[in-house]
């Protein structure tokens, strides 16, 4: 996961979750962030295709557990697009 | 803080996440910079104006929301369909407008009860307006999934069944609530179920929809304050495929792609805008590069820009957008550093323009600063500053005007001018739900208002003035035909009003029926043109003295004697039905200074002062009132 990356999913989480930025880390996931619920993680998924230009599969969805993975994930469907 | 310090709103294409804007907002607003934290805010999202932005924006509003003049409006959702994450874009877009939203979104299919139990969250949260979502598969599943299955005569059954179904909800909604109410129309299946078979009868799956659609209009227009929001045609402006989501569908219940969200809120705001007042009723537009391409003071008539071909073509379409709002009732001004003579010669005489002096109420063409300017229109036009939208081309000119006049609603011109015309006609202050015969008539009005005033200069005496002008005015008792008008005087007029008593129609009809009051509205016309009924009268009778109840003027004719020619009427009315004395009171205001003297003028003697006002009489037995020669008069 890039720097860059990772940089603009913790700024769309911080906007997201109402958290100042350093409070994101690659860990935090519904258990740390209180205000991670269904009706929040669907916002961040709508944030996340709306900012990278993707359409994620509900198996992506799925696979949102912690911002490390949405970094990760957001990379992996860039580089190869379907 | 100074506005010098201000950075630069005109980022590079593509830079649409300045870093330090978020931190600059929460730190004005730990200051307690409410006014400047609200600017940035708006700023901030109208560079990305995306969901995550959404997020920040309405937090943000929460702490500021009690400390800014925004208007305040109550929005009811009832759905079919999952609208939460739209809710947080819809608040941060009415921000940007001024308006501070707070949103009831009903559950899951529960409209049918929500509209029918009076006592249900609906009608406890008393909305302003009330949005109803139903997508075509819940509104009418026989047109949707199963219409392969079901044979023709049950399909056009279930079509009457959605319309009489639609038309009693309304009905209930209209007898428990006085809300606006917004109804989506069905969509259109993208492709239907049996292909293009369907096409080929009126009966088929969209051609039941069409129907239904067809009938919502008819519907709606019989209740008053019910509007169609045709969600077929937005969908089809974005494109089904591209709008629709299935995986969000099948797996959140929302049926809208993430990058459509923002667009479905922005139609929302065209009702929205509208119902809490927060439109424009003037568009003051720049003229090089934003009316024509070119600058006519270095390129000449021959050179700028304006025409069929492009690249004029661009520019025509956005006067063409801009005639479109003058047929609205909003009214065009030009707002312009240049040579006056240069630039009227081209609205004058250029072949390729549509706009022509006629088309604007309001002309500033100097080298004065903007702000300046608009201040002036707004003066002129006698309209608030926040009725002003601004149209530029100049990013450093509309800064300007953001930061010395935040009232005036300033549109980001897109870089290219293919894309002017959209801008604005997709500008929410510019929408309209309903138009008056008066709205329609608004700019020639005020066109012919500014040639009265520059006739008026030609003329040595004021006198000379009046018998140019051939005033023509017609006194009549209120009839059924001019109660609303009567009644709409007495709610807006407050300069030339004596006593600014407010009657709706219904005491004014009560009224009207009594032998003793007498109710007469004015009419005026002039060579330049039509007034309309701009004035009221309402006196009664006691004993031996005649008593005015009201006495307004709309500011349009108000100091050309037509005030004279009524109050004359008054007077000559009383003594023929045997009054004595014709006595008023002055009640002064806030804002009613133009009316302080009049009584006085026309020879009324200052009777006493108490807690109500000033109290004036004329005696009728030894004095008269004259109409000014110069007005005819028509009773």
């Amino acid at each position: 996961m890039t720097a860059s990356t990772f940089e603009q999913v913790r700024s769309i989480a911080s906007d997201i979750f109402g958290l100042p930025l350093d409070k994101i880390t690659p860990e935090s996931s519904p258990e740390t962030i209180e205000t991670w619920d269904s009706i929040q993680h669907l916002n961040l998924v709508l944030a996340i295709e709306e900012k990278f230009g993707l359409q994620l599969e509900p198996e992506d969805i799925e696979r949102m557990k912690n911002i490390g993975a949405v970094s990760a994930m957001v990379e992996k469907l860039q580089s190869a697009p379907r | 803080m100074t506005e010098m310090s201000e950075p630069t709103s005109n980022p590079a294409p593509g830079q649409r996440n300045p870093p330090n804007l978020r931190t600059d907002i929460d730190s004005l607003i730990v200051q307690g910079s409410f006014d400047p934290a609200s600017r940035r805010l708006a700023e901030l999202w109208r560079r990305d104006p995306a969901p995550a932005t959404a997020s920040f924006v309405t937090s943000r509003l929460e702490q500021l929301r009690d400390k800014l003049p925004l208007t305040k409006f109550k929005l009811a959702i009832l759905r079919s369909f999952t609208v939460e994450p739209i809710v947080p874009l819809l608040r941060a877009e009415a921000f940007a407008y001024g308006i501070d939203l707070e949103v009831h979104v009903g559950d899951f299919n529960t409209y049918v009860q929500d509209l029918l139990d009076g006592e249900s969250s609906l009608y406890r949260f008393a909305p302003n307006a009330l949005v109803l979502a139903v997508r075509t598969d819940q509104a009418a599943p026989e047109l949707w999934r199963d219409f392969a299955d079901a044979s023709p005569e049950p399909a056009q059954h279930a079509a009457e069944r959605v319309v009489k179904s639609y038309e009693q909800w309304i009905d209930v909604f209209r007898k428990q609530s006085q809300a606006a109410l917004i109804i989506h129309s069905l969509e259109q299946p993208a492709v239907p179920s049996l292909g293009v078979l369907d096409n080929q009868s009126d009966a088929g799956q969209s051609g039941l929809i069409r129907h239904i659609n067809h009938e919502l209009r008819r519907v709606a227009a019989g209740f008053h304050g019910a509007y169609i929001l045709d969600y077929d045609a937005l969908v089809a402006r974005h494109g089904h495929e591209q709008w629709h989501d299935e995986r969000k569908w099948l797996t959140a219940r929302l049926p809208i792609a993430a990058g459509h969200l923002l667009h479905m809120a922005r139609e929302w705001m065209r009702y929205i805008v509208p119902l809490s007042g927060r439109t424009s009723k003037v568009l003051v537009t720049d003229l090089d590069n934003t009316l024509w391409g070119g600058i006519i003071g270095e390129d000449g008539m021959a050179g700028i820009k304006i025409g069929p071909e492009y690249p004029g073509a661009a520019y025509q379409s956005l006067q063409r957008a801009l005639l479109d709002l003058s047929r609205k009732g909003i009214l065009l001004a030009v707002c312009s550093k240049n040579n006056l003579d240069d630039a009227m010669e081209a609205i004058e005489k250029h072949p390729g323009m549509l706009l022509r002096p006629n088309h604007f109420a309001a002309v500033r063409i100097n080298w004065t600063d903007k702000a300046q300017n608009l201040r002036e229109i707004a003066e002129e036009l006698n309209v608030g500053i926040d009725s002003l939208a601004f149209i530029d081309d100049n990013p450093f000119e509309r800064e300007q005007v953001r930061a010395s006049l935040p009232e005036v609603t300033v549109l980001d011109l897109p870089q290219n001018p293919l894309e002017y015309a959209a801008a604005v006609r997709n500008c929410p202050v510019f929408e309209r739900l309903t138009l008056s015969t008066e709205d329609q008539q608004r700019t020639e009005m005020y066109v012919a208002q500014r040639q009265r005033a520059g006739a008026e200069q030609k003329f040595q005496s004021k006198e000379d003035f009046f018998r140019f002008l051939e005033q023509e005015a017609e006194l009549a008792p209120v009839s059924p035909l001019t109660l609303a008008r009567v009644s709409q005087l007495t709610q807006k007029t407050n300069q030339f009003n004596l006593t600014t008593r407010r009657y709706s129609e219904a005491q004014i009809a009560d009224m009207a029926k009594l032998p003793d009051w007498k109710i007469f509205s004015i009419k005026v016309r002039d060579r330049f043109g039509d007034h309309g009924l701009v004035g009221v009268a309402m006196t009664h009778d006691a004993g031996e003295q005649c008593e005015v109840d009201t006495f307004l003027l709309s500011c349009r004719v108000i100091g050309r004697t037509v005030e004279t020619a009524l109050l004359a009427h008054l007077a000559e009315t009383a003594s023929r039905r045997g009054r004595k004395r014709l006595i008023g009171y002055f009640i002064p205001t806030k804002k009613n200074a133009p009316a302080r003297d009049f009584y006085q003028q026309h020879g009324f003697t200052h009777q006493e002062s108490n807690g109500t006002g000033t109290l004036w009489t004329f005696d009728l037995e030894t004095s008269t009132l004259r109409c000014p020669d110069w007005i005819k008069l028509q009773t």
